[in-house]
């Protein structure tokens, strides 16, 4: 551990989860971001998911790209590797690592300047690929670390600090992922912990590619009015389709619901997904009615927030190229090396 | 007069692509091989898929020559596009074998001209477009069999082994054969002047293509991921990663793969991918061309100054921007050796043939891994696309898998101190962990930005510094790890010398000899790795002048000798070659005869015997 600037001192009565681990061993270095920015609560929600979730931090790898977004990993899991790669490419170093070791838990984070700017491509193609990871924008409408500017999320006539209104069009990188394959979608908000961090946990626990794009505000440069995505401005238009609870096992659903208002997913892992319905009609099982509704609400201006959608029973990348089990970083040479006698033999076939 | 030779002429096939000529006259090359005779055939196709013309060259050298010799001395012109060129081409005294179905006229008089019915005979043959197609290519075969004194035995062979596993086809095939054979033995002045004699030159030699090879290579050095996007002409060593893996790599029982490939959506992706996976531990690769290699810089640097090992592939062509993609060059050495912004210095291997594809295909795993640096194998669309006769595979099963300088959880709980950037050994590599190796200990962040030896942030000019003195280390430390350059003398020695690298070899190899004939000696030095070993600056320290010889515009690898070793410019000469053709032993040993005489009138000795 090379960069923990925090003191390590526990209370000793500070509560533990189920590895004996407390809230603190799941932090990382103290933030130099901006005080009040979006992305630090993020980071205290993945700090929160991973800790009552009981996952081992060290078994995480973090992956990121280059902005204020981007340096968040730091700040979370000190125990786990990370790599602050280059913008925009975080996906592509994510899916490698993944390749080389399947074992892991792979969270990559982003920002949308990283994500839906310079890196948009890959962005696609990590989703489609399948490849098993929790991939969270921390989606601010601007490119904080230099200063402002407007990203390719940024919705057509938010007004930037000075005035200035965005002439383009917004992507809207929630609906994107849906559209080309990735398994679990959802979006939320830095400034509404009850959502995002069930959906976090639930993201973690799925497998295959899961994607959550989370609004969160840039206080220096995007939180003024005028702005889409200043806190006040989603506050207000924030429409949740639904209400997620996270539960590791059956054992933990214990009261009683009204029919359909209450739907229990159960993952590929076993974990189960219990989503309180707001909106009756919307279906996140359903790729295609939930996209219609996702472009029909943002177009009367509604930020629409929840598990977008789901499929429980998806597959990932290994599983569409049949790798062994064994990650490919264990196998020993014998597992790798054809040997001289193949060789001799191959020899022989070239002559 | 008619040209005679014996074991030692070119015959160029002129196709047009997409006519399935491709195994047919892949069958002629191995056939003179199977009679003893070195052969070296090469490709030249444009850049497209069909209907456009091709060539398939084969050089025929009892002695062993195997660069491009140039000219052609039976040229078999089977596309009417490219037939006025074509005729010209061939060498006074040579051999013209065409489809006389629709009889040429006024063809030149200092020629031979062996015309068959081809499509005729094929039409009365065969019923089926495709068939009457397939089986002209293996018709001619017959034919040139019959003018050339090839065994009929050996191909009939290398026909029962091509369609060992679909037998049906063996007979019309050599049926197929005997006809044009027949037929010309029967019309045509057999034999010519051009003959192929049974010889034992070959040994145990094997014919492949340094693309092959390469992924051959990389399967025993172990990689397991390989991330890339189609290019010519690096795509043929993915695909043969993909087949070795296929072979060797799939479990038996549960069928699965111990290996991972992706065809990403670009090179930005294949180099990013191959940065994660080895990041993650596993030995990763990706094989492009140039414009891959320039998409790819950003990342490059990343992995250089992150200390990430990779394996690039590089199997060069004609740039820059897509230039003559089907052509090769040497051209992408400084792009390589300098790749990325900031101050870097990248490792480049150069091998010659596909054995050494091999090689340094292996090795340049191991040295990635134990460098913790981006590893570049240079091959070139000529020995990466043409199969060539190279030294049969070799390994030894006694070689392991160098991991380089990883600690394991053991290591980290004996109390070992970790610092990602700490050069405890002196030699400026430091130790590095996997993710997930440790609940507590060996975590750091990767990352672009400048660092301590402990990996944390810092902007502090003296660290940032220091990390950069200690990354030349390192590659001082790198000399020692990467294939030493191979130094041959003239048996007397020589005041010049020549140094040279990758493709280049075979035509270098015969120049030579060519000069040795006209008198003048040569020192040769092949260099195979940059950084430079010092035996590169003692051969150049050690002649008068050194002759530079390669296969850019610019002289690049001049440069980087220039640059890296401070070599006064003068001292090193330029024999360039760019055109998109490999090079030649002609060419070369014209350009140092001229320069050799032109200085023999202002003698660089001082006194004269
Ligand atoms: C190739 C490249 N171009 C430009 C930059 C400069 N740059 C750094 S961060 C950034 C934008 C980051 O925006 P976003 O991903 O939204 O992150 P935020 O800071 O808003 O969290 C840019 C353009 C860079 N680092 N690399
Ligand atoms: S500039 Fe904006 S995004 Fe960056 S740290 Fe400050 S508030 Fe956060
Ligand atoms: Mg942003």
């Amino acid at each position: 551990m090379t960069f923990l600037a925090k003191p390590k001192l526990h209370h000793p009565s500070a509560p533990t989860n189920a590895l004996g681990l407390t809230r603190r061993d799941y932090e990382g270095a103290i933030s130099t971001l901006c005080a009040g920015c979006g992305h630090d609560s993020i980071s205290a929600a993945i700090i929160h998911a991973v800790y009552e979730l009981g996952l081992p931090p060290h078994r995480i790898a973090k992956l990121s790209g280059i902005g204020c977004s981007s340096k968040t990993p730091t700040y979370f899991l000190g125990t786990a590797h990370g790599f602050n790669s280059v913008h925009g490419r975080m996906p592509s170093v994510l899916t490698g690592a993944n390749l080389a070791n399947r074992d892991l838990i792979y969270l990559g984070v982003s920002g949308d300047g990283d994500s839906a700017s310079i890196g948009l491509g890959q962005f696609a193609h990590a989703m489609r690929r399948g490849v098993n990871m929790v991939y969270i924008v921390e989606n601010n409408g601007v490119y904080g670390l230099t200063k402002g500017q407007f990203s390719a999320t940024s919705d057509r006539g938010s007004k930037n600090k000075k005035g200035g209104e965005n002439v383009d069009s917004a992507i809207d990188l929630a609906a994107m992922a849906m559209q080309i394959g990735a398994t679990f979608v959802g979006r939320s908000f830095s400034g509404d912990k009850a959502q995002l961090v069930p959906l976090i946990k639930a993201a973690l626990n799925h497998k295959g590619a899961a994607f959550i794009d989370c609004i969160s505000p840039c206080v220096q440069f995007n939180n003024h009015v005028g702005s889409t995505k200043s806190f006040d401005y989603v506050r207000e238009h924030n429409e949740a389709v639904n209400m997620l609870d996270f539960l590791p096992d059956r054992r933990e659903i214990t009261a009683d619901y009204a029919p359909g208002t209450v739907e229990v997913v159960k993952q590929h892992d076993g974990s189960l997904l219990k989503l309180r319905k707001i909106h009756q009609e919307y279906d996140p099982h359903d790729r295609v009615s939930a996209l219609g509704y996702l472009q029909q609400h943002t177009a009367a201006g509604e930020i629409v927030t929840g598990l977008l959608y789901v499929d429980p029973d998806a597959q990932d990348l290994h599983d569409h190229m049949q790798t062994v089990s064994t990650p490919l970083n264990a196998l020993d040479d014998a597992a790798l090396i054809p040997g001289s006698a193949a060789l001799a033999k191959l020899n022989a076939a070239l002559r | 007069m008619s040209l005679h030779a014996i074991n030692d002429f070119v015959v160029r096939f002129a196709n047009v692509n997409g006519s399935g000529s491709a195994s047919a006259n892949q069958l002629f090359a191995k056939s003179i091989l199977r009679m003893g005779v070195p052969a070296t055939p090469r490709n030249i196709f444009p850049s497209n898929i069909q209907g456009l013309p091709t060539w398939y060259e084969v050089r025929v050298s009892e002695a062993g020559h195997m660069g491009a010799r140039g000219g052609t001395d039976l040229m078999v012109a089977m596309n009417p596009q490219t037939w006025d060129k074509d005729v010209d081409s061939i060498e006074p005294g040579g051999f013209l074998f065409y489809d006389s179905t629709k009889p040429a006229r006024d063809l030149r008089s200092d020629i031979t001209v062996l015309g068959m019915p081809l499509t005729d005979i094929c039409n009365r043959a065969y019923s089926d477009a495709r068939q009457r197609q397939l089986f002209k290519n293996i018709i001619y075969v017959g034919a040139l069999s019959a003018l050339l004194g090839i065994e009929s035995e050996v191909v009939e062979t290398l026909l029962a082994e091509q369609f060992k596993a679909k037998e049906k086809l063996i007979a019309p095939n050599v049926a197929a054969f005997r006809l044009g054979r027949d037929y010309a033995l029967e019309h045509l002045p057999c034999p010519i002047g051009l003959q192929v004699q049974r010889r034992d030159k070959v040994g145990d030699r094997i014919f492949i293509d340094g693309n092959s090879a390469a992924g051959l290579g990389s399967v025993y050095g172990g990689a397991t991921v390989c991330a890339w996007y189609p290019i010519t002409p690096s795509t043929s060593l993915a695909e043969a990663f993909m087949r070795y893996c296929k072979r060797y790599r799939t479990d038996a029982d549960t069928g699965l793969g111990r290996h991972a490939i992706i065809q990403a959506e670009d090179e930005l992706a294949s180099i990013g991918m191959v940065i994660g996976a080895s990041w993650n531990g596993a030995r990763a690769f990706t094989a492009t061309s140039g414009p891959g290699i320039s998409l790819m810089q950003e990342f490059l640097g990343l992995a250089y100054f992150a200390e990430i090992p990779a394996v690039i592939f590089d199997v060069q062509r004609a740039g820059p921007s897509t230039g003559m993609p089907t052509r090769t060059q040497q051209c992408d050495v400084m792009a390589c050796a300098y790749a990325s912004h900031g101050d870097t210095k990248q490792i480049v291997l150069f091998p010659e043939d596909p054995h050494e594809c091999f090689e340094f295909a292996a090795q340049s795993f191991d040295l990635a891994d134990r460098l913790q640096t981006p590893v570049f194998v240079l091959l070139d669309l000529d020995i990466g696309m043409n199969e060539r006769l190279s030294a049969p595979f070799a390994w030894d099963d006694a070689r392991t898998l160098d991991r380089g300088k990883v600690m394991t959880a053991e290591d980290l709980d004996s109390g070992r101190p970790f610092g990602r950037y700490m050069d405890v050994d002196g030699d400026g590599i430091a130790y590095r962990t996997y993710p997930g190796t440790h609940p507590s200990k060996g975590a750091f962040f990767t990352r672009g930005t400048s660092r301590d030896e402990y990996a944390k942030y810092t902007e502090d000019g003296a660290v940032y510094q220091r990390n950069m003195e200690r990354l030349l280390r390192k590659f001082e430390t790198a000399k020692q790890h990467v294939p030493r350059p191979v130094r041959r003398d003239a048996p007397e020695g020589a005041r010049y010398g020549a140094i040279y690298y990758g493709s280049t070899a075979p035509a270098m190899d015969e120049a030579v000899e060519m000069l040795a004939a006209d008198g003048i000696a040569l020192d040769l030095m092949r260099v195979r790795a940059f950084p430079f070993h010092d035996d590169i600056n003692a051969f150049i320290a050690s002649h008068d002048r050194v002759f530079v010889v390669e296969q850019n515009r610019d002289a690049q690898l001049r440069t980087l000798l220039i640059n890296e070793g401070d070599i006064d410019p003068a001292r090193l000469i330029r024999v360039l070659h760019y055109d998109g053709t490999p090079i030649t032993a002609r060419l070369i040993s014209t350009a140092i005869a001229q320069t050799i005489n032109a200085a023999k009138i202002v003698p660089l000795r001082k006194a004269v015997p």
